[in-house]
């Protein structure tokens, strides 16, 4: 009997750690927003942290983006073979990318490449009190720091997805039409009558600009609070990398299902 | 001489621990002040409090006539901009070049125009004789090199106060005495009130006026370097001349030694 509520104390206390988590995220997201005036006028500050989270995750996005394309290519081709519509196959390639894997997987590359980035950089700024010393100035380091990479993040989110889907439809004719064969006008005319862009494109933007708010606003919150030490800072960019990969397959979930019902 | 800084009845501690019990400290214009003490006797602790990064439990902290204590973020931004701080290591930020680093203030508190914040950053640089490094980036630079231009980033707007955690850790000889030269000049040539945390006796005892002995939170003696050097206080003497042994004993406190070692009493 005590084993077993020992056991429902562990999970209510490791629920209640979790819980408490996320609420600080968003506190914490709460304040970014507050402080990100400074990066709104001052928006070369912005425009340096897209360079160092979009254009510097450009080779991991692109070469996955052809390659998920390509795999695309090939399965819907020896799927849709059996059932005669091998010439739909660019349909496939061109929905699970638009709707679904172009925001899910480049959010979860760019977790893993720039978030760790993120988190890694404000942490080791934090333990050689490069925030302190910035403090010290009169500057908030929410403003400087924190808000310019949470928004240089956002922004290329929603980028490079759009690059990965665009490269993933490469791919997929690559494999589809030039290596097997399937007829190039009809998998070009048959992707443009099936994606809506309302339906299809603009809610896989949406989706990847939700990815990129959850995964900034973890990687900033995880550095900024990271202990001020070799172990903190390495066990706060691996939390960065499973809270964020956990917090866009959720994510997904849920912005799925409001999508299929129309938002209403 | 008006006080810079005063410090009455300062209590500070983390949860039940008291740090720093009783400090009463005054800093006059102009002076240059040390505060030295052993590891952890909270001394860094004195610095932050005086410059507001850390929160007084009871007591007060006056910088420049106005109380720290209970001041709002804004307030407080206010009063730094009048205090420039060296940290231990330089805290220099590692992604901009030595250059941007010493025209960061000026670049975010004032107007200045480009071309003067260029002259201005030289001039601040060459007053640390690193005029010559400003393209570099912090990686590049010698521990001492980052802490000239981290002084070069402190003074950067003349503050009337300038703060120095342990300026001299870990320095060879030579760069050490070019620190302690140079906080003693840069003191003097701007104007400004230094203190100095350190536990380098003697080259603080070269160039500062007056010093704090910091025990265990609690101040224990104080004076003037020549008043300090002729001190039969036994704290002041262990530490001055580098006993092993004295009222800071060299063992830390523990159980007897048989009883650690399992050893039974015949």
């Amino acid at each position: 009997m005590e084993a077993v509520l020992r056991g429902i104390r562990l999970v209510g206390d490791r629920t209640l750690r979790i819980v408490e988590r996320i609420g600080a995220t968003a506190v914490f997201l709460a304040v970014t927003l507050m402080y990100s005036g400074t990066s709104l006028q001052r928006f070369g500050l912005v425009i340096r942290e897209v360079f160092y989270a979009g254009v510097q995750s450009l080779i991991i996005i692109l070469v996955s983006g052809l390659f998920v394309g390509m795999v695309l290519g090939l399965q819907g081709y020896e799927t849709l073979q059996n059932y005669g519509s091998a010439q739909s196959v660019g349909v496939l390639v061109a929905l699970s990318l638009a709707r679904e894997l172009g925001p899910v997987v480049s959010a979860l590359l760019f977790a893993s490449r720039a978030g760790s980035a993120i988190t890694a950089e404000i942490g080791l700024m934090k333990a050689t009190e490069q925030l302190s010393a910035m403090e010290m100035m009169a500057v908030n380091p929410m403003a400087r720091v924190v808000a310019p990479r949470f928004w240089g993040g956002v922004l290329s989110l929603p980028l490079l997805a759009m690059l990965f889907s665009t490269l993933g439809i490469i791919g997929g004719y690559l494999v589809a039409v030039v290596i097997l064969g399937v007829d190039s006008g009809a998998f070009w005319s048959q992707m443009q009558a099936a994606v809506d862009f309302r339906h299809d494109i603009l809610n896989g933007i949406i989706k990847s600009l939700v990815f990129g708010v959850a995964v900034c606003a973890i990687a900033t919150f995880e550095g900024y609070e990271a202990p001020p030490t070799a172990e903190g800072v390495s066990g706060a960019t691996t939390r960065t990398v499973v809270s964020s990969s956990l917090a866009i397959l959720a994510l997904d979930l849920l912005l799925t299902a409001f999508m299929m019902k129309g938002w209403d | 001489m008006t006080n810079l800084v005063e410090i009455s009845q300062l209590n500070f501690g983390y949860g039940e621990s008291l740090v720093l019990k009783g400090v009463n400290l005054t800093v006059p214009k102009g002076s240059l002040v040390a505060i030295m003490g052993l590891s952890g006797c909270g001394k860094t602790t004195l610095l932050r409090l005086m410059g507001g990064q850390l929160q007084a439990r009871d007591g007060s902290v006056r910088v420049a006539g106005k109380e720290l204590n209970h001041m709002n973020q804004r307030e407080l931004y206010g009063m730094r901009r009048q205090i420039g701080m060296m940290f231990q290591f330089g805290a220099l930020f590692t992604d901009l070049s030595v250059f941007d680093n010493v025209a960061f203030q000026m670049r975010e508190h004032t107007n200045l125009p480009e071309n003067i914040i260029h002259d201005l950053t030289l001039m601040k640089l060459n007053a640390v004789g690193l005029r010559g490094v400003h393209a570099m980036m912090p990686s590049e630079l010698s521990g001492g090199m980052a802490r000239r231009v981290a002084m070069a980033r402190a003074t950067a707007l003349d503050p009337q106060l300038i703060l120095y955690d342990e300026p001299f850790t870990g320095l060879d000889p030579i760069s050490m005495g070019v620190i302690g030269r140079l906080v003693r000049r840069l003191n003097d040539a701007l104007g400004a009130t230094s203190v100095l945390v350190t536990h380098d006796i003697q080259e603080s005892m070269r160039i500062v006026d007056y010093i704090y002995f910091v025990s265990d939170g609690v101040i224990v003696a104080q004076g003037t370097p020549d008043e300090i050097r002729q001190s039969t206080w036994p704290f002041v003497h262990q530490f001055v001349w580098g006993e092993a042994d004295g009222p800071m004993p060299f063992h830390y406190p523990a159980p007897a030694m048989r009883a650690d070692l399992g050893l039974q009493e015949v």
